[in-house]
C-alpha cells in the first residue's frame, strides 16, 4: 500500500481517486481469478491425475495400478518413472472395435436426444417469453420445480409409466387405442424419452433468456410490412435466439454423451454407451488405467470440436461487425 | 449487561466444544453391508447391549465395494464382500488379520462352511462367514406351467435349451448382470469345469449364451426381485435369497403370483458373503465386537429368519424357523450339497476376457 501511495502522490489531480481505482482494479482481477482457480482445482488438477493414471499399468494393490512419476524416490526415481510412461492403454482402445462403437453410439444417441429436446423445448420457451410478464415467474418456477425431486426418482417414475403393465399402456388400452401393450421400456425410445425429460430445463432456460431479451417490435415491424408470421419467425425470432439455441444444445448434448443412469434404468441390455463401457473397465475389470484412457479420449472427443465451433463462431461474429 | 451476554455465549461455545469432544469418544462402528441384508432390530439390540453406535450403510454390487476399498480410506470398520472378491482383496492388502482372541463366538461356526471359505481365505484369517447361498432358477409357477406344460423346473436345460427358453420369451426372462455367476453356470451345463480359464471353454460358453440371448429381456442384478414378485417376468437366474424375498413379497401382495426357486440338478454355484475388517479401519476393537456379536447363535438366526439365507453358524440352527431350516433350497440336503461348486477368483487376464465375453453376450458387440 505504501508503494501505491508513493507512486500516486506526484499526479496531484488524481491523487484522491487513484488508490480507489487501483483497489477497484484489484477487485476486478480477483473476480476473474476466482473462476480460474476454480477451473484449476476442479478441472485441471483432476484431469492431470486421470491422465497420469491412464499412463500406468494395473496391479493387485491399493490403489490398483502401478505408481508412475512418483516423487518419493527423488529426481532420479522421477526420471526412471518418466521412461516407464507408456501409451499402451491408448493403443489398446484402437485394437477392439468395442470402444469406437461405444463412442459413436453415445454421440448418436446424444445428438438425436438434443434435437428432440430442442423441438420440445423451443415452443415452451417461446410460450414463456411471450406470456404476460405477471405470470412469467410462475412459469419459470414450473420449469425449475422438477429439480426439487431427486433425478433418480424421476427416472424411476418413468419405469412405472412405460413398462408393459404401466400407466401409459393401461391408459391406451382402456381407451382402445391399442390392443397389445407397447414395448417401450428397455428400448432406445425409452432412453430418448428419459433424456429429453431430464434435460428439458437445461434447454428451456437459455432459450427463454434469449427469447425474453428479444425486441418483439422487430417482428411487429416485419408483419406491418407484410411478412407472413412463419417467415417472420424464421427470419427474425429464430436467428436472434441462436445464442440460446447453441447454449441449450451444448448443455444437453455434453452430459447426454456420458449419460449412465438413464440408459441403465430405461434402456435395454443391448445399449452400448461410453458411460457403461467406462463403468465396466473401472468396476468389472478393475482396470483403472484403461478406464482413465477411455475418459481422457471422451474429454477430447467432446472439447476439441466444441473449441473449433466456438472459434468459428467468434470469427463469424467479428466478420459480422 | 452486554459483557455478561458475551461471557455467557463464550461459555456456551466452550461447552459445545467440550460436548463435541465428548461425542467423539463415543464408540462407533461403521458397517457397510449389502442392501436388504439384515433385520434392523439386530443393530438396535447391539447398540443397547454394548453402547457402540452403528453407522450402517449399504451397497448392491461387489464392484462398488471393491472400488471403495481399493481406493483406500473408506472409513468402514466392517465390510461384507463375497468370497471370490475377498480373496483378491486380501492379496491387494485391503484387510487386517482378525484377532481371534477377541472372537470367542468363533466356536459356534459350522465346519462345512468354514472348510469351503478357507479356499478363498486360507485359515479363515481375515474373515467370518455372514450368509451363504446358491445361484439358481427363480420362476413364476403358473406362467411356466402355461408356457411349458410343466411346473417342474429342476434343470439348467429350461434356460440353456433355446427351444424351451423361446417359449418363455414373451412372459419375460431376466439374468443376473454378473459374468462371475453366469459363465461358470454355463460351463457346468456344458459339462466343463466351472472354474475353467481356458479361452476355448469360455468361447464355448459364449456360444451357448448367444444362442439363448434373443429370448432374454434384461441382464440386471436386482430388478428381478420386484419383476418376479409383480408377475412381470416368468424366469430369472438369481441369488437364492433374492428369489425368496420375491416369493414373500408376492405372497404379501396377494395377486395370485406364486414364485418357485430351484437348485438345478446339474449343480449350482455356492457363494459366501464374508465379514472382514479393512486394514485402515478407524475402530478395529468395536468392529471385532460387532463381528463377535453377529456370531451369537440367536442373533444370526434372527438375521437368517429375516433375509432367508442360510448362515455359516452351526449353533444358530436350533433358533432358525423350521420352514427355512428344512427347505432344501435354503439348506440343501447332502445329495444336493455334493453337486454345489465354488468358483475361484479370476486373474486379471482372464477377468478381461470374461468381461469382454460378457459385453459381447449382453450387447451383441
Amino acid at each position: 500500500m505504501a508503494n501505491i501511495a508513493a507512486t500516486a502522490a506526484p499526479s496531484t489531480d488524481t491523487a484522491a481517486t487513484l488508490p480507489t481505482r487501483l483497489a477497484k482494479g484489484f477487485v476486478d482481477r480477483l473476480v476473474i481469478i476466482v473462476p480460474y482457480l476454480w477451473l484449476l482445482f476442479f478441472f485441471l488438477v483432476p484431469f492431470i491425475i486421470v491422465f497420469k493414471i491412464s499412463l500406468s499399468q494395473t496391479a493387485i494393490a491399493m490403489p490398483p495400478y502401478t505408481p508412475v512419476l512418483d516423487f518419493t524416490d527423488g529426481i532420479s526415481g522421477f526420471f526412471t518413472g518418466f521412461r516407464e510412461l507408456n501409451f499402451d492403454n491408448y493403443t489398446w482402445l484402437t485394437q477392439d472395435a468395442l470402444y469406437f462403437n461405444a463412442y459413436v453410439t453415445s454421440l448418436i444417441i446424444a445428438g438425436i436426444s438434443t434435437i428432440l429436446t430442442l423441438i420440445v423445448g423451443y415452443p415452451i420457451a417461446y410460450g414463456m417469453a411471450r406470456a404476460p410478464a405477471t405470470i412469467r415467474p410462475t412459469l419459470l418456477m414450473l420449469v425449475i420445480l422438477p429439480f426439487w425431486t431427486s433425478f433418480l426418482i424421476r427416472v424411476y417414475a418413468w419405469i412405472g409409466i412405460l413398462k408393459p403393465e404401466g400407466l401409459l399402456n393401461q391408459l391406451l388400452m382402456s381407451l382402445h387405442v391399442i390392443s397389445q401393450p407397447l414395448v417401450i421400456l428397455n428400448t432406445y425410445t425409452a432412453i430418448f424419452i428419459g433424456i429429453v425429460y431430464s434435460y428439458l430445463p437445461f434447454m428451456v432456460l437459455p432459450l427463454y433468456s434469449s427469447l425474453e431479451k428479444m425486441d418483439y417490435s422487430l417482428v411487429e415491424a416485419a408483419q406491418d410490412l407484410g411478412c407472413p408470421q412463419t417467415s417472420a419467425f424464421w427470419k427474425i425470432t429464430f436467428p436472434l435466439s441462436l445464442p440460446g439455441v447453441v447454449a441449450g444444445c451444448l448443455l444437453v448434448f455434453i452430459p447426454a454423451v456420458g449419460e449412465f443412469v438413464i440408459p441403465d434404468l430405461l434402456g435395454g441390455s443391448q445399449t452400448l454407451m461410453i458411460g457403461k463401457t467406462l463403468w465396466n473397465e473401472f468396476f468389472s475389470n478393475r482396470d483403472w488405467p484403461v478406464s482413465s484412457a477411455v475418459a481422457v479420449i471422451l474429454l477430447l472427443v467432446l472439447t476439441i470440436p466444441i473449441m473449433f465451433f466456438q472459434q468459428a463462431q467468434a470469427r463469424a461474429q467479428e466478420q459480422g461487425k | 449487561m452486554i459483557r455478561k451476554a458475551l461471557w455467557l455465549s463464550a461459555t456456551s461455545a466452550f461447552l459445545t466444544l467440550f460436548t463435541i469432544n465428548g461425542h467423539a469418544e463415543d464408540r462407533v462402528v461403521n458397517v457397510y453391508n449389502w442392501s436388504d441384508y439384515i433385520d434392523s432390530s439386530i443393530i438396535d439390540d447391539f447398540t443397547k447391549k454394548t453402547g457402540i453406535k452403528v453407522v450402517y450403510d449399504t451397497f448392491d454390487s461387489n464392484e462398488i465395494l471393491e472400488t471403495k476399498l481399493l481406493a483406500g480410506g473408506s472409513g468402514y470398520d466392517v465390510v461384507v464382500p463375497t468370497a471370490n472378491f475377498l480373496a483378491r482383496q486380501i492379496q491387494a492388502g485391503v484387510f487386517q488379520k482378525l484377532d481371534k482372541s477377541k472372537l470367542p463366538n468363533l466356536s459356534n461356526m459350522w465346519d462345512v462352511i468354514s472348510e469351503r471359505t478357507a479356499k478363498y481365505d486360507p485359515g479363515n484369517e481375515y474373515s467370518v462367514n455372514y450368509m451363504w447361498g446358491t445361484v439358481g432358477l427363480g420362476y413364476n409357477v403358473k406362467k411356466v406351467q402355461a408356457a411349458l406344460g410343466t411346473d417342474k423346473v429342476d434343470s439348467w436345460d429350461v434356460f440353456f435349451n433355446p427351444d424351451k427358453l423361446a417359449k418363455l420369451k414373451d412372459c419375460g426372462v431376466y439374468v443376473l448382470d454378473s459374468p462371475a455367476d453366469i459363465i461358470p453356470a454355463t460351463l457346468k451345463y456344458l459339462g466343463l469345469d466351472p472354474n475353467s480359464t481356458s479361452p476355448d471353454d469360455i468361447s464355448k460358453a459364449q456360444e451357448a449364451l448367444l444362442k439363448v440371448r434373443p429370448y432374454i429381456r434384461k441382464f440386471h442384478s436386482s430388478e428381478y426381485i420386484n419383476a418376479l414378485a409383480n408377475g412381470d417376468i416368468c424366469l430369472a437366474i438369481g441369488w437364492s435369497g433374492d428369489v425368496f424375498q420375491a416369493r414373500n413379497r408376492a405372497e404379501e401382495a396377494k395377486q395370485g403370483v406364486e414364485i418357485g426357486y430351484s437348485v438345478p440338478k446339474e449343480g449350482a454355484q455356492m457363494w459366501f458373503d464374508q465379514m472382514a475388517i479393512p486394514a485402515d479401519a478407524p475402530h478395529t476393537a468395536d468392529a471385532l465386537e460387532f463381528i463377535n456379536y453377529m456370531m451369537t447363535p440367536e442373533v444370526i438366526a434372527k438375521s437368517s429368519n429375516y433375509v432367508l439365507y442360510a448362515n455359516g453358524n452351526k449353533a444358530s440352527q436350533q433358533f432358525i424357523d423350521k420352514a427355512i431350516l428344512e427347505d432344501p433350497s435354503v439348506y440343501p440336503d447332502e445329495e444336493t450339497t455334493k453337486k454345489l461348486y465354488t468358483v475361484a477368483p479370476y486373474d486379471p487376464k482372464t477377468q478381461r476376457l470374461i468381461t469382454r465375453t460378457w459385453t459381447k453376450i449382453v450387447t451383441g458387440q
